[in-house]
C-alpha cells in the first residue's frame, strides 16, 4: 500500500502558540504525480510545506516519505533523503555566480584528501551547469555573473535549475512564478513539464489557476489551516470556478464536510 | 517569441565578460596615492626635489629607493598577517576585535618557551620558567603559540556560531580577556632574551616573507577550495548556505580558529622581531588589520572581497605611513589621514553596492 505513495501525511498539525496554522492534514502523493496546493493567503499552504521539509517541527501527526516514517530535524536532512525544495525566499548566495550556486553545498571536488581544503573542480561544475541549463531551457546571459546582477526571473530560474539538475524523489516548489514575467514563467513551466516527463513527483504551491490547470494532475485546496477539497482535474470534471468556490469556502469537498 | 523560449540561444560563456575586479580599484588608489606623494616631493619647497619611491641619487644600480620599499612593506607585514585572517572573518559577515591583544598574549606565552638559558654567560635575567623551559627547539614555542591561538579562536567561534553572540560583542570580550592574559602570564614583566632560532623567525625581512607566503596560500585557499567557497557563501546568504547543506556552525568556528591562529603567528613573529615580549604589544593592531581588509575592498556586510585586495589594502596603509614620514608630517596627521581613508573606502563600497541594487 505504502509502495505507491511517495509522500503521505496523517493528521499533520502545526500550532503556533494558540494559532492553529495547520490542523489534521491527511495528504497523499503518488509516484510520478504532480499535485498543486491552492488556498488563500494564510490558509496553511506554506505551513504545510515547512512541516514536510523539516524547516519547522510539527505539533503532531506523521509523515511517511518513500515508504518510511520520517522525522526531519532540518531542511538538510529532508534534502539528503531526497526532497528538493524551491522556497519562496530564494536560497541563493548573491555574491556567487551560477555554477557556484548550483553546486552550493555539494561541490564537485578534486584531491579530497585535503579535507575542508579540497580543491573545487570548476571545470566539471561549469560543464554540468551548461548541461543543466540546456536541459531545462533556462537562459542566463553569462553564467559568471553573480546572482546580485540578475533579474528576479533569472534568479528563480537558477534556483529551479538547481533543484531540477539533481535527481530527487520529490520536488516542492512554493509559488515559483509569483514574481516572474511571461517568458520567465514559461521557462519555469517548461522545467515542471520536464519533471513530469521524467516521472519525478512534484508539489506545486501556486495561486495561478491557469498554470495549475495546465500543469498538474490534482488540486488540494487548503482553507483556514485544513484541507477542504481534493480535486482530480485530469478528466475535466472541475473548472476554475469550482476551485475558487472551494478556496473561498462556498463549497467543501464531500469527504471534508466535518471541517467546514 | 518563437524559438527563443527554448534552448540555449542566449546562453554565452565568455571569459572576457568577467566583471571588472574590485581589486583593480584598490590598485589604482594605491598608484594615485604614490603619485601624490611623488608630486608633493617635487612641489613642497623643503623637499628639494626628492623622490618618494625612485632613487634620487646618481647611482646606476637601482631605479627604486629600495630602502623605502622595504620599510613600506616591512612595517605592514605583521599586521598584514593578522589582516589575512580578519579578512576571512569579515567575508563571513563577522568581525574579530580580539586579534591585537591575542598578538600580545601569544607573544608572551610563546616566548616564555623560547628563552635562552645563558645571556653573556649569566643566567637569563628575564627567565620566566626554570631551566626546563630554556633553549627548547624553536618548534615548541611556535606550536604552543599556535595552539593557544587555535584555542582562543575556537572559543570565539563557539560563542558566535553556537551561542549566537554577535561577533562584535564576543570578540570585544575576548579582546579584554586576551589583554588580561598577556598581563597575567608574567605578572606584567617583559619576557626577553630568546634563543637564536626564535630570533630568526622575525629577523630582517622575514616578516615580509611570512606575510607574502601566507597571502599566496590563503589566496589559493579562498579561491580554489571548498573552504573558501563556503566562507563566501555564508557571508553572502547564511540561510541559503544552511539550506544548501553547509555546516555553517562548524565552518564559522573553523574560520575564527584560522583567524586567531594567524594572529597568534603574528605575535610570534612580532616578539621575535623585537626580541622581547611585552603585555602592551599589538595595540590597535586589530583595528589596522580591519582597516587593511576594508580598504582592500572586503565588504563589512560579508560575501565580497579577496585576499589580493587585503594585500593591496595593506600596501595602501604602508605607503601612506611612509609617505607622511617622507613629507615630514607628524604622526598625528598620519592617523587622521588613515581614518579619513578608511571612511572613504567604506563609502565607496556602499556606493558600489547601491549602484548594483
Amino acid at each position: 500500500m505504502n509502495e505507491e505513495f511517495v509522500l503521505k501525511t496523517e493528521d499533520l498539525t502545526k500550532h503556533y502558540g494558540g494559532v492553529r496554522a495547520l490542523e489534521g492534514a491527511n495528504f497523499e502523493l503518488k509516484k510520478g504525480e504532480h499535485v498543486a496546493i491552492m488556498g488563500d493567503n494564510g490558509a496553511g499552504k506554506s505551513t504545510f510545506v515547512r512541516q514536510i521539509t523539516g524547516v519547522e517541527q510539527r505539533t503532531r501527526g506523521t509523515v511517511i516519505f518513500d515508504g518510511q516514517k520520517v522525522d526531519f530535524k532540518g531542511p538538510i536532512e529532508a534534502r539528503e533523503s531526497g526532497i528538493e525544495t524551491v522556497f519562496q525566499t530564494l536560497a541563493l548566495a548573491d555574491h556567487l555566480d551560477v555554477p557556484d550556486n548550483l553546486f552550493l553545498g555539494r561541490e564537485k571536488t578534486k584531491w579530497d584528501w585535503l579535507g575542508p581544503f579540497r580543491l573545487l573542480d570548476y571545470k566539471a561544475m561549469r560543464k554540468d551547469t551548461m548541461d543543466a541549463l540546456e536541459k531545462t531551457g533556462v537562459k542566463i546571459p553569462n553564467i559568471h555573473n553573480t546572482i546580485e546582477k540578475m533579474s528576479g526571473g533569472q534568479r528563480q530560474c537558477v534556483a529551479i535549475a538547481r533543484t531540477a539538475s539533481f535527481h530527487s524523489k520529490l520536488t516542492i516548489m512554493d509559488e515559483p512564478t509569483a514574481a516572474l514575467g511571461v517568458q520567465e514563467t514559461e521557462q519555469v513551466e517548461n522545467i515542471i513539464r520536464q519533471l513530469k516527463e521524467q516521472g519525478e513527483p512534484l508539489i506545486l504551491v501556486s495561486h495561478n489557476m491557469r498554470q495549475v490547470f495546465d500543469l498538474v494532475d490534482r488540486i488540494v485546496v487548503f482553507r483556514r489551516g485544513q484541507i477542504c477539497a481534493n480535486l482530480d482535474i485530469k478528466n475535466g470534471d472541475y473548472t476554475g470556478e469550482d476551485v475558487v468556490a472551494y478556496i473561498t469556502g462556498a463549497k467543501t469537498g464531500a469527504e471534508y464536510e466535518s471541517t467546514a | 517569441m518563437s524559438d527563443t523560449s527554448q534552448g540555449t540561444g542566449g546562453l554565452t560563456f565568455d571569459k572576457t565578460k568577467r566583471s571588472w575586479p574590485s581589486e583593480l580599484n584598490v590598485l589604482m588608489a594605491l598608484i594615485i596615492i604614490i603619485v601624490i606623494f611623488e608630486a608633493l616631493g617635487q612641489i613642497l619647497p623643503y623637499m628639494k626635489d626628492q623622490s618618494f619611491l625612485f632613487d634620487s641619487r646618481d647611482r646606476f644600480d637601482s631605479i627604486f629607493n629600495e630602502a623605502r620599499l622595504k620599510i613600506i612593506i616591512l612595517q605592514v607585514a605583521i599586521i598584514g598577517i593578522i589582516a589575512l585572517g580578519v579578512s576571512q572573518v569579515i567575508i563571513t559577515a563577522g568581525i574579530d576585535l580580539s586579534s591585537g591583544p591575542l598578538v600580545a598574549a601569544t607573544a608572551m606565552i610563546a616566548m616564555s618557551f623560547g628563552q635562552t638559558e645563558l645571556v653573556n654567560g649569566y643566567a637569563n635575567p628575564k627567565a620566566l620558567f626554570g631551566t626546563w623551559a630554556m633553549d627548547l627547539p624553536v618548534i615548541i614555542p611556535i606550536v604552543v603559540g599556535l595552539s593557544f591561538g587555535a584555542f582562543i579562536g575556537a572559543i570565539n567561534g563557539t560563542f558566535i556560531a553556537i551561542f549566537k553572540i554577535p561577533p562584535f560583542i564576543a570578540t570585544l570580550g575576548m579582546f579584554l580577556i586576551c589583554r588580561g592574559i598577556a598581563l597575567w602570564w608574567s605578572s606584567g614583566n617583559p619576557i626577553s632574551f630568546p634563543t637564536d632560532q626564535y630570533k630568526a623567525i622575525g629577523d630582517g625581512m622575514m616578516p615580509v616573507v611570512w606575510f607574502l607566503s601566507l597571502a599566496v596560500i590563503f589566496h589559493l585557499i579562498m579561491r580554489y577550495t571548498v573552504y573558501g567557497k563556503h566562507t563566501y557563501a555564508i557571508g553572502s546568504n547564511e540561510e541559503a548556505a544552511r539550506m544548501s547543506g553547509i555546516n555553517v556552525k562548524r565552518h564559522k568556528i573553523m574560520v575564527y580558529m584560522i583567524a586567531a591562529m594567524l594572529a597568534a603567528f603574528a605575535g610570534v613573529v612580532l616578539s621575535s622581531k623585537a626580541s622581547t615580549a611585552q603585555a602592551g604589544m599589538g595595540e590597535f593592531y586589530e583595528l589596522f588589520a580591519i582597516a587593511m581588509a576594508v580598504i582592500g575592498g572586503i565588504s563589512l556586510t560579508g560575501g565580497r572581497g579577496s585576499i589580493i585586495g587585503t594585500v593591496l589594502g595593506a600596501m595602501v596603509l604602508g605607503v601612506i605611513r611612509s609617505g607622511f614620514t617622507y613629507i615630514k608630517l607628524d604622526g598625528s596627521y598620519q592617523l587622521m589621514a588613515m581614518g579619513a581613508i578608511i571612511i572613504s573606502a567604506v563609502i565607496l563600497d556602499q556606493y558600489r553596492q547601491r549602484k548594483k541594487a
